[in-house]
């Protein structure tokens, strides 16, 4: 069943909420649409498996083929690495979050700030507050969670979904990435 | 002396001016001035005396605010929607509210630390007099109270010198409390300047509770070698009757241990402590036990082992009255703070309560007398016991099986978990027979009981749990040394050149409560990790309990295995949490001590001292509570970074430095006046971290300091590239930020540094003598 309820029954959000993403091919598009999108990766995203891959082998190959820029949080550098993958930066989740809400701050490329921020793999809760601080914070950001559970403080979230369909959320992404 | 309310009243005095009949003459206080050291510029400083101090830090620390309501519902014009930084009614913003609510917070535990210490001294002033002297640490500290010292500039030599100390609390916390009411304060950055007030005070007010603790009860006086006592539920004698004390305030537990002794029954009972109650019982009475954290208390109760439950003051779970009522364990409240709606016997003859509690015509009351809460404790722990034979609510096997067949797989258990445990999983997997995924939650769970809570079906899911995990409870057997209170004088002389200078790499100060993101294990891994890496590791609270909980090959546990001397490779307990206190004053004692700052009243410059010398780091690895908010602002006031587990984003804001801003990283040279950029050292003040593993690199990283000497950065640089290399994989990025000249880096990895520092287009800088503070400068640049 799928619900755009926080995962976390009481982390109730205030009157703006996240957009549901009902197809993934949606997702999809808002992120081909971005001018400077960037994917931060949490450490859930080593403990997620799908049977066949990780997380974060779904988010190696999406961010492959979306050329989107990877900050990996917590430890998780080690774990790209692991997988012949050098992300563009790694530094704590609330830095890089703190970072997107600098209008001067130049990127991780020294190019000028992000226009789309995609979220993945955080603790659910910390998701929370870093989403919060952006929505109020970050007013020329878009974010959106690719995690499987609603996030009300992103601008778009999917509902809170099953592990096999998130999989299959993650590969439509991906097949409908990039394109031009 | 010191006097309060002195009165002098003459009927009739002859004089050669004349005669004067019914002089009375009333004076507040009679200071003899005692103490040499001149006066600092901020004796009892006032709510903006260092708000100048304050806005320094918070201009390189900004605010990164995280709001965990977007709303605010504080008066009848709200709600109001706060949504983008929208203003509300009031004129509030988002940021502003944020801010407000992290003062509220702050003045919350820091009420708490100073209520907790009046009620204290108020009592030992009563049993002992206001002239009992305040010996912490005999001839081995010269120094008490150097909280007390610097924030208020007087020496408190006994338990009626605290009595003004306390005035002045509770004055700057009410204040601090009004400018939180709408329409006082509004902006930001005041109300952050103010959390770091109600945080210097709480520091205070929890030094004047340790120290009254420590002289009165002749508690450990800053002993290297204070006792190691038992922690664990295995190590509690269940066969005899059980008395458990939760809570903060040890006078309750020093009652019914003196009636124990007194009464010749100190072997025939056991008396046990959750949280700090339990510390500090274990420093009075080494054969007192700790139980374990905060997280304990459900699975201890619940598996029926306490034939009393004590309660005294904080961090107490709210239902524990109706969870001791289900395991027939009578409950005895003893702190006003805390009647939880029991009637006050405190007058009535002890041998009348015991019968009414025995019987069970009433199973709890109040009292408000800690030797009658000695007495009737024991009493009703001996007559109980044997009927109530350690009656327990946990289910048996069987019935976990039987029940989870009725689970509907919702997951609302999971949705209701803090720590998101897969629990519907283990659900099923128990409905099929197989316990062992229920047993795999119990060392991850904090015991909260919100499963059981939103549960549908009302399955005891919490239960369930400690039932599976059983073993590990009948199994946990420790050793920690009970807290030792201040560190000596000569301690700080020996360390505080090494740690100045760097050669020390830092202080870890493991403290705080046990909302941990994957269990208590972490820490203790955290401890025994830089305590081999010779920093020194100071714990506190229910941290210091997890540090303790686990077992090398040898079934050593890590109090056993490394000295509890301040001294590196050191893991130091100094106690409960007010004796956190004695963290700062550590750091504030290296300052006076070591290097010969004035310390009276003198908060500015030492707090520039410690923030630009002294490698501390505090980690609340599991901060749940207000008290941890205010204990760690105190630490931020002192420039002293704090990091907090993934569960500390909660408290909604962040102090964080931009280490791309290189304006933002100068300092002053105190000996030419000339601004010298120094990198981000310390990076951030206040941040939560996702993973240990973070955690861990960032402790070494913010453990760097301006002053370091050379050697002391390298070796410093040593340990970060180290741990960066080990658990991130890969060399840190920022490494030319923190190269200050080439003897900075460290021997065996000069080549490939010196890659990094090209490819960078590092360029070397000087080592400053280095300050905040402006007036600090002792020659200015022409």
């Amino acid at each position: 069943m799928a619900t755009a309820e926080p995962w976390q029954t009481a982390e109730v959000p205030g009157p703006k909420k996240a957009f549901v993403i009902a197809k993934a091919d949606v997702a999809a598009k808002m992120i081909n649409k971005a001018k400077r999108p960037v994917l931060i990766v949490g450490s859930k995203a080593v403990e997620i498996d799908f049977g066949d891959k990780k997380l974060i082998d779904y988010i190696i190959e999406l961010a492959k083929k979306g050329k989107i820029p990877v900050v990996a949080t917590a430890h998780m550098v080690n774990e790209f690495l692991k997988r012949d993958y050098k992300p563009k930066g790694w530094m704590p989740a609330v830095d890089i979050s703190n970072r997107l809400t600098d209008p001067e701050w130049k990127g991780l490329d020294g190019k000028g700030q992000y226009d789309l921020a995609l979220f993945v793999g955080l603790p659910y809760y910390m998701e929370w507050t870093i989403l919060s601080g952006l929505k109020h914070f970050a007013p020329n950001l878009k974010t959106i969670t690719l995690d499987n559970t609603y996030q009300p403080h992103a601008s778009w979230s999917f509902p809170n979904t099953k592990v096999k369909d998130w999989a299959e959320n993650l590969k439509v992404i991906i097949d409908n990435l990039g394109g031009e | 002396m010191n006097r309060k309310n002195v009165r002098v009243k003459i009927d009739e005095l002859k004089t050669d001016v004349g005669l004067f009949k019914n002089l009375e003459l009333s004076i507040g206080k009679v200071t003899e001035e005692k103490w040499a050291e001149p006066m600092g510029p901020t004796p009892f400083p006032s709510v903006t005396a260092l708000r100048n101090w304050d806005m320094k830090l918070l201009q390189r620390y900004k605010p990164f605010y995280m709001p965990f309501c977007d709303l605010c519902c504080l008066c009848t014009y709200g709600k109001c929607d706060l949504t983008g930084n929208k203003r509300g009614a009031c004129g509030i913003d988002m940021a502003g509210q944020q801010s407000r609510i992290v003062l509220l917070a702050c003045c919350i535990g820091a009420a708490t630390h100073i209520g907790h210490a009046r009620h204290l001294v108020e009592y030992l002033i009563e049993k002992y007099g206001r002239n009992y002297p305040l010996d912490v640490g005999g001839l081995n500290i010269q120094v008490e109270a150097p909280v007390t010292r610097l924030v208020c500039g007087v020496k408190p030599e006994t338990l009626g010198d605290l009595e003004e100390v306390l005035d002045y609390t509770e004055t700057q916390v009410t204040h601090l409390l009004s400018a939180t009411h709408t329409g006082q304060e509004g902006n930001n950055l005041d109300f952050e300047s103010k959390a770091f007030h109600a945080g210097m005070v709480d520091q205070v007010g929890m030094e004047v509770a340790d120290i009254a603790q420590i002289a009165a009860y002749n508690l450990p006086k800053a002993d290297p070698e204070a006792p190691l006592v038992d922690l664990g539920c295995g190590t509690i004698n269940v066969e005899k009757p059980v008395i458990l004390c939760i809570g903060h305030n040890v006078v309750p537990s020093v009652g019914i241990i003196d009636y124990l002794k007194a009464n010749g029954l100190d072997s025939e009972i056991e008396v046990c402590g959750l949280c700090c109650s339990a510390h500090d019982a274990t420093r009075y009475y080494k054969r007192a036990k700790i139980v374990g954290p905060i997280s304990w208390q459900l699975r201890f109760i619940r598996s029926g082992f306490p034939d009393v439950v004590v309660l005294d003051e904080q961090c107490i779970r709210i239902d524990t009255y109706d969870e001791a009522q289900k395991v027939k364990a009578p409950v005895i409240a003893a702190s006003e703070k805390n009647c939880v709606g029991l009637p006050n016997r405190t007058n009535d003859p002890p041998d009348e309560i015991v019968k009414d509690l025995v019987s069970g015509k009433t199973p709890g009351v109040l009292i408000l007398d800690p030797e009658k809460v000695g007495e009737v404790a024991t009493k009703v722990a001996v007559q109980i016991a044997p009927l109530r034979k350690k009656f327990k609510t946990l289910p048996e096997i069987d019935e976990i099986i039987q029940k989870s067949k009725g689970c509907r797989q919702c997951d609302d258990c999971r949705r209701a978990c803090p720590q998101d445990l897969h629990i519907p999983e283990a659900i099923k997997a128990a409905s099929q027979g197989d316990l062992t995924k229920l047993a795999d939650l119990y060392e991850l769970c904090i015991g909260c009981g919100r499963c059981e809570e939103a549960c549908p079906i009302d399955l005891m899911i919490h239960s369930f749990i400690v039932k599976a995990g059983e073993k590990q409870l009948k199994q946990e057997t420790y050793k920690i040394r009970c807290g030792r209170g201040a560190i000596q004088d000569v301690e700080i002389r020996n360390v505080g050149s090494p740690i100045v200078f760097g050669e020390i790499p830092g202080v870890v100060a493991v403290v705080g409560c046990a909302n941990y993101p994957k269990g208590g294990e972490e820490v203790a891994e955290i401890c025994k990790e830089f305590a081999n890496r010779r920093f020194i590791v100071v714990t506190s609270g229910c941290a210091a309990m997890s540090a303790a909980m686990t077992k090398d090959d040898e079934g050593k546990t890590p109090y056993e295995l490394y000295t509890g001397e301040f001294t590196a490779g050191g893991i130091v307990n100094v106690g409960s949490c007010v004796s956190n206190a004695h963290i700062a004053g550590a750091a504030i004692k290296i300052a006076n001590i070591f290097a010969k700052r004035n310390l009276r009243a003198n908060y500015e410059e030492i707090a520039d001292y410690i923030h630009t010398r002294v490698g501390a780091v505090g980690l609340a690895w599991g901060a749940y509570s207000q008290k941890a908010a205010s204990i760690a602002a105190g630490f931020w006031r002192l420039g002293v970074p704090v990091i907090v587990g993934p569960h500390g984003s909660k408290y909604r804001r962040m102090l964080l430095g931009r280490a791309d801003k290189e304006e933002d990283w100068y300092v002053l040279d105190a000996r030419t006046g000339e601004k010298v950029y120094v990198g981000p050292a310390p990076e951030h003040l206040f941040y939560a971290a996702e993973t240990k593993e973070e955690a861990m690199v960032m402790i070494a990283k913010l453990c760097m300091r301006p002053n370091d000497t050379t050697k002391g950065r390298a070796i410093k640089l040593t340990h970060y590239i180290d741990l960066h290399k080990r658990l991130f994989g890969t060399m840190p990025e920022d490494i030319h930020l923190f190269v200050r000249t080439v003897a900075d880096i460290p021997v065996t990895m000069k080549d490939e540094i010196i890659k990094i520092l090209e490819k960078k287009k590092w360029k070397e800088t000087v080592i400053p003598d280095p300050t905040l503070l402006p007036r600090l400068v002792r020659k200015r640049k022409e």
